[in-house]
């Protein structure tokens, strides 16, 4: 079995090497999931908030197709984006298929359930006396909300976590929308699905190292983030 | 009162709020370089095929033809199936495919305009070195394909609709072999390179052209089976989307891009195309090789 140990010592080597496009490709994988998350946090968390607090007819069912678009498919997603994007599409004005904007709007999307699931999650294990208690020392509605969000944010950065990895390791969605483009709309996943299909494994393994290197440097930059507990 | 904000609002949170506001100026720059302009004026949009993607010859043609006119071409490889339908609701501005019926059927249909060949190879029928069916006794490639038909030996169809597909069914319609037992055909869905990968493991036979068939010298076990002599064509053509239908696109730059691949200096590039020795593509019109 020397194919893979040969194609992992390739990797390291493309890596320490300083590939341009290999690192173009990286770059857009970071700037877009970033972008993604930027998009979708504030909206999810906010909407996580006030699934916690309110109560309202048809919150069960809300809540419950939340969940069930935790699990839906990425491919599925991107389908749907493309034929809103294409020009024949409702959006087709805007020019935004094949572009790194169509490819965060899409993982945003895909992340939006995952981070207002996770976030409600962790707002409900707060004290509910928190935000009452805010409210009768003079504290705005605006200003409990956000004591009440950093009481839980330890949940919320995990929430935020989770995201980021499923809006980086997505490639259906990348793929339709984005298509692939060298050096534009190419990010790591939609690399690897390219150049595996070419049979250059070194190449796939070294993005994927890539990959899991970005994994932990997200944890560990979010954990820091979350202030010691 | 001021008790009360330190209680809510410790300092620990007020440095954990000056981390976050310094990771969302990271996010702001992030979503800034994804925001970054769309394609414009200097933009070229082509759908091209995954054979030429994987033979590598959009990578030596493309950075070429961008410092010569100064603009980005952005290439989005597909089948040609999908690339003609991207064509159709004016996703791209031009086609580089290989499925000349279609093609021709196309433009008569209006989508496209300014239909041009620009390169040729041969298809040729790959298969396990042991040739279990007996297919290189066949003279040609459609009565080798009877063969393995007759014999249900394992067979990788590209099933997606591409030029390639495309050929193999009108080789399996020559034969009227179309019907026989479908389900001993393994219908892949895959561009052309992944198909062969499979078929090297599965060791079934399969038709490819012979420029993404050079270009996995060496990643598999295949062999070529069975060539026609003469080489059972595969062309390469260039159709510009119709802008009477699809007035956004980039016309005049499609146009310069289709002139330019019919240049000497893009014929060069093409003719000397090489992969492990061996040239992949003849340009149209040029001398045979």
């Amino acid at each position: 079995m020397t194919e893979p140990a040969s194609a992992f010592a390739q990797a390291v080597h493309l890596l320490i090497s300083g590939d341009a496009a290999l690192w173009r490709i990286i770059g857009v994988s970071i700037a877009v999931s970033m972008a993604a998350l930027a998009a979708a946090a504030p909206l999810s968390i906010a909407a996580a908030y006030f699934l916690a607090h309110r109560r309202f007819a048809g919150r069960r069912f809300v809540l419950a197709a939340l969940q069930s678009l935790l699990s839906f498919p990425t491919v599925a997603v991107g389908l749907i984006l493309y034929l809103l994007l294409s020009r024949r599409g409702v959006l087709g004005a805007f020019d935004l298929l094949f572009t790194p904007a169509a490819m965060a709007a899409g993982q945003a999307i895909i992340v939006f359930p995952v981070l207002t699931v996770f976030a409600l999650a962790a707002l409900q294990k707060n004290d509910n006396r928190i935000t009452e208690t805010a409210k009768t020392l003079g504290a705005s509605k605006l200003r409990a909300a956000i004591t009440d969000i950093a009481e839980a944010r330890f949940g919320i950065v995990a929430a935020l976590l989770t995201g980021f990895g499923r809006a980086i390791s997505e490639v259906g969605c990348a793929l339709m929308v984005g298509g692939n483009i060298a050096g534009y709309t190419r990010n790591i996943t939609t690399a690897i699905a390219l150049e595996t299909s070419a049979g250059k494994f070194a190449e796939g393994i070294a993005l994927g190292m890539v990959l899991v290197f970005l994994a932990l440097a997200a944890s560990v930059l979010l954990s820091r983030l979350q202030a010691n507990r | 009162m001021v008790n009360c904000y330190n209680y809510f609002m410790p300092p620990r949170i007020t440095k954990a709020a000056a981390k976050a506001a310094a990771a969302m100026m990271a996010v702001a720059a992030a979503v800034a370089i994804v925001i970054a302009p769309a394609a414009n004026d200097n933009t070229l949009r082509i759908a091209a095929t995954t054979s030429v993607h994987n033979a590598g010859l959009t990578d030596a043609l493309v950075p070429v033809f961008e410092a010569e006119c100064q603009c980005r071409v952005h290439v989005v490889v597909a089948g040609s199936g999908k690339a003609l339908k991207l064509g159709e609701h004016g996703d791209v501005d031009m086609l580089l495919v290989h499925a000349p019926e279609s093609e021709r059927q196309y433009v008569k249909d209006g989508h496209g305009i300014g239909r041009q060949t620009i390169m040729h190879n041969a298809f040729v029928l790959a298969g396990p070195p042991d040739d279990p069916a007996n297919a290189a006794a066949a003279n040609t490639i459609a009565e080798a394909m009877k063969v393995i038909a007759n014999k249900g030996a394992p067979f990788i169809s590209r099933g997606d609709d591409s030029g390639t597909h495309k050929k193999e069914m009108q080789l399996w319609r020559q034969n009227q072999a179309e019907n026989i037992n479908n389900k001993w055909r393994i219908q892949s869905g895959a561009g052309m390179g992944k198909a062969l990968l499979m078929a090297d493991e599965k060791r079934a036979y399969i038709l490819t052209d012979s420029a993404t068939f050079a270009a996995l010298r060496g990643k598999t076990d295949l062999h070529i089976i069975k060539k026609d002599n003469p080489p059972l064509r595969n062309e390469y053509s260039i159709i510009i989307i119709n802008p009477a239908r699809h007035p956004q696109t980039n016309t005049p730059l499609a146009r310069r891009f289709a002139g330019w691949l019919l240049s000497p200096t893009a014929r060069a590039i093409i003719a000397n195309h090489q992969k492990f020795g061996e040239r992949l593509f003849s340009p149209a019109g040029g001398a045979q090789q």
